[in-house]
């Protein structure tokens, strides 16, 4: 195994962990501010992905797709928001559960109206495409290494936007203390939609950066948004900090139990049953992580509600 | 009698009724859908033992479910092609053995999860069952061994003593069997001590710690039990299908589960039954329209959880009283 | 004299910088009624949560009935007979006054894990529950759910479910608060009598009752316990009379 190999699985790690960051970001950022648990979430990842795909199929532009998912995603959470999520935010988890579990069929189903049951294809944009010469030789696609750029830059952003400006510090007045906040003056509900609205942007921004790198359809936001929670159950609900450092530690942990495991047990075993166990056990790796820390810190890694 | 007990022993009498009438006019495929509603419903009476009774809002229960049916495909597999199983275990092609497997391996697979996760309560359960739930999922598409994604085919369709398992009649009563003996441990639990202190801990937490009572406990043996049950109607599903696939672990699956007792009325005997009927009489009846049925049962989903809190038994039945 | 059943050594917690129990030394004799007054933030109810099991202390040590209960959890002490009512009423909404009762009667009689008998044709559980509930007064109210019970009779029913337990020894906070006048009358009788059957830790922010009631009387101030003692010692008390009833009367 060269280290070329390693370094690159690192890197898929991390850029895998910087895109589940964008969904456990927004994920957790409407629990801690809202209280709110939000299955639909990988069904605005799925919107932004779509939106970039359509819009840069029709322009031929993967920047004004990229805006568009932005946009697509930020709207579709402001409508929902809107129309169903705030009637729940004083109900029990079940019923919120239950809604956004609906939300979930009627998103799935109604993007197969619109776009028919096969996926499409978003390209990488030229700009973007080729690979970059690492130190010890290795080369690395530069979409990929752009990806973890975005995404360090949007943690970057956010811890800004919510220890600099007034939106951040009612984001933070919100999470503690929801009567304070009405009390002063501050339009509840017009936060609330907006701190959806944000947390549903960087869901589609994740979609789009993750539609070039696999095939667009239905239902590919499932996976990532439970893959999410078990991000957010790491770091503790409610903390942005807890899902980086969540998101980066599952992300690294998954690709390199999938691409070390098999050949950890190829030394003792047949390379067939070696590849298959490997494989078995890589699948179950981060759920195993997320069983120990739960057993040392019910609350998660760095839980902001307590 | 109390009006909720009629309107269950009325949705029982109906579901036993059905395949009758649908005999009478040569539909078996009615048949095949009662069997269907049976069994579901016995799926969520399992989990509403948790989800009800002790407001245990698990997301993960079709794993659960997905181990009753790879217990089924498994020891069905094995005795068919009459390899041991391991240790020089055979398989089986009893439904009572596998059953009976099915529903220890679903215990100690809740035994585990719970332990962990019932640290927790809240969004935390919520998210920890799903989770434990998605890695059982991931488990079976992996692992070549029993079909990974393809999924595992039960050949021909397991044995029950005295019966012809192969007829959809036969299979249905035994599916009805079943389901009346959960639905009579559902009550029984229900009205039991384990019961009282199990819904006054879903009620309020500290009061039950302050009589004494460990919540912890009895809410790990109300989700081992509640799996158990489940498992069983897994089981009864790959026979069913006569095959047996991970999308049994799904976590849409789990959504199910929890949708046909919320659409029949939470921690109510005749809840997961109204729920199932209702739910597989929709599918029915939308899917032969249209393709796109799911997006109505979101929508109809979303008004029930919206404005119409209490499900079908809320409606019929009035408010759940406790004595 | 008597070993007292609850005795509380060198007891302290702090929140960060604020000590909220201070060394608090209290004892509980049998057959007494204790109360324990302050004004508000004093921490008593920190305190009683550190009696109770449900917060832990930095350090000190909690006896009741000669076992040290500190690594104990709320369920267990409760086994051993300690009856707690909640500032705040803390019972099953949705269950009847009986069933309340009932589930008192059911931990005290051992294990819950029996899945079969149904508990409402119980005799040995509903028996033992209505006769809690006449000798609160709440035998008219018995199928009613909690939730739809008064404020008043929501204290007595909490009451109640600390007789069922076969309590060995009462702590009760605060159960006069949003009773009525005769309402507060009749539970200062009940309580009255109630002392023989076990010993009452009482707080309880009524001075008319703690006055007609206390054997002894501590005051906690600041998280400190400023001074114990009989009703008069505790009404001349100068430090006392500085501290709380000064500024409070």
């Amino acid at each position: 195994m060269s280290t070329a190999l390693l370094i690159e699985q690192i890197l898929n790690g991390l850029q895998f962990g910087v895109m589940l960051f964008l969904m456990a970001a927004g994920l957790t950022l409407i629990f801690g501010v809202m209280g709110l648990i939000n299955l639909a979430h990988g069904s605005l990842f799925m919107v932004g992905a779509f939106a970039c795909a359509a819009v840069a199929a029709a322009t031929g532009s993967f920047w004004l797709g990229l805006v568009a998912s932005l946009a697509a995603a930020a709207a579709a959470g402001a409508v929902i928001e809107i129309l169903v999520i705030r009637r729940l935010y004083d109900r029990d988890h079940l019923d919120q559960v239950l809604a956004t579990f609906a939300l979930i069929l009627i998103f799935s189903e109604g993007t197969r109206w619109v776009f028919g049951s096969f996926p499409l294809y978003l390209d990488i944009p030229p700009l973007l495409s080729g690979a970059v010469r690492l130190p010890g030789g290795a080369s690395y696609p530069l979409y990929r290494l752009a990806v973890i750029g975005v995404g360090v830059a949007v943690a970057v952003g956010l811890y800004l936007l919510i220890s600099r400006t007034r939106l951040g510090m009612r984001i933070r007045a919100g999470e503690s203390d929801r009567e304070m906040i009405a009390a002063l003056g501050v339009d509840i509900r017009t936060l609330y939609t907006l701190v959806f609205a944000l947390g549903a942007a960087l869901a589609g921004l994740a979609g789009a950066l993750v539609g070039a790198l696999q095939s667009v359809q239905v239902g590919m936001g499932e996976p990532v948004l439970i893959l999410a929670f078990v991000v957010i159950v790491i770091g503790g609900i409610g903390s942005i900090k807890g899902a980086l450092i969540g998101s980066l530690l599952v992300g690294v942990t998954e690709t390199l139990g999938r691409f070390l495991l098999p050949r950890f047990f190829a030394v003792f075993i047949e390379p067939s049953d070696a590849a298959a166990i490997g494989a078995a056990i890589a699948s179950m790796l981060i759920y195993i992580v997320m069983a120990l820390v739960l057993a040392v810190r019910p609350q998660g890694l760095f839980s902001a509600n307590g | 009698m109390t009006r909720e007990a009629i309107v269950t022993a009325v949705l029982i009498a109906a579901l036993l009724a059905a395949p009758f009438a649908a005999q009478a006019i040569d539909e078996p495929f009615y048949i095949t859908l009662a069997t269907r509603i049976a069994i579901l419903a016995l799926a969520a009476t399992g989990l509403n033992i948790a989800l009800g009774l002790g407001g245990l809002v698990s997301f993960g229960h079709a794993a659960f479910f997905g181990i009753g049916g790879y217990a089924a495909g498994i020891l069905a597999t094995h005795a068919f092609n009459g390899e041991p199983l391991f240790l020089g275990l055979p398989g089986t092609n009893d439904m009572i053995v596998i059953w009976i497997v099915g529903a220890l391996a679903a215990g100690a697979a809740a035994s585990l999860i719970g332990l962990i996760s019932l640290r927790t309560s809240g969004v935390y359960f919520i998210m920890i069952t799903l989770a434990f739930a998605q890695m059982v999922y991931y488990f079976a598409i992996s692992w070549p061994a029993y079909g990974g994604e393809d999924g595992l085919s039960i050949y021909v369709r397991n044995a029950f003593p005295g019966a012809n398992t192969l007829a959809p009649m036969p299979f249905f009563l035994i599916c009805f069997g079943v389901l009346c003996t959960g639905l009579a441990a559902f009550r029984s639990l229900m009205n039991s001590r384990f019961g009282a202190a199990l819904q006054a801990g879903r009620q309020n937490e500290v009061r039950l710690a302050a009589v004494g009572i460990a919540p912890f406990t009895i809410r790990l043996a109300a989700f081992v039990i509640s799996a158990m049950l489940t498992a069983v109607a897994g089981a009864l599903f790959a026979d069913l299908n006569r095959f047996v696939s991970p999308s049994m672990l799904s976590w849409h699956m789990s959504g199910e589960l929890i949708v046909l007792i919320i659409l029949g009325g939470v921690g109510r005997l005749g809840g997961p039954l109204a729920g199932a009927a209702l739910f597989v009489l929709f599918e029915f009846a939308l899917g032969g329209i249209t393709e796109r049925w799911q997006l109505f049962l979101g929508l109809v989903l979303l008004g029930v959880v919206l404005f119409a809190r209490g499900g079908v038994m809320g409606l019929l039945a009035g408010r759940a009283r406790h004595g | 004299m008597a070993e007292p059943v609850l005795d509380i050594r060198g007891l302290k917690k702090s929140f960060g910088a604020l000590k909220a129990t201070d060394d608090v030394n209290l004892d509980l004799k049998p057959g007494e009624i204790h109360a324990l007054i302050g004004p508000n933030g004093a921490g008593k109810s920190t305190l009683i949560h550190q009696i109770a099991g449900t917060l832990m202390p930095d350090s000190g040590e909690v006896r009741f009935l000669g076992r040290d209960v500190l690594r104990m959890g709320v369920a267990e002490r409760a086994c051993l007979g300690l009856g707690r009512t909640f500032q705040v009423s803390s019972l099953a909404p949705e269950f009847s006054a009986l069933r309340n009762v009932m589930l008192a009667v059911q931990a005290r009689q051992g294990s819950s894990f029996r899945f079969f008998r149904p508990v409402m044709s119980d005799r040995t559980l509903t028996g033992p529950a209505m006769e809690a509930l006449e000798r609160v007064g709440l035998q008219d109210r018995a199928a009613i759910p909690a939730a739809e019970l008064s404020h008043g009779e929501r204290r007595q029913l909490e009451i109640a479910v600390a007789l069922a337990l076969g309590a060995r020894a009462f702590l009760l906070d605060e159960p006069m608060a949003g009773m009525g006048p005769e309402g507060s009358r009749a539970l200062t009788a009940f309580l009255h009598d109630l002392r023989h059957e076990a010993p009452i830790l009482l707080v309880e922010h009524d001075m008319e009752a703690v006055f007609a009631l206390a054997d002894r009387i501590s005051v906690l101030v600041y998280g400190r316990v400023i001074a114990t003692g009989t009703v008069e010692e505790i009404r001349s008390d100068p430090a006392v009379r500085e501290a709380y009833l000064g500024d409070a009367a």
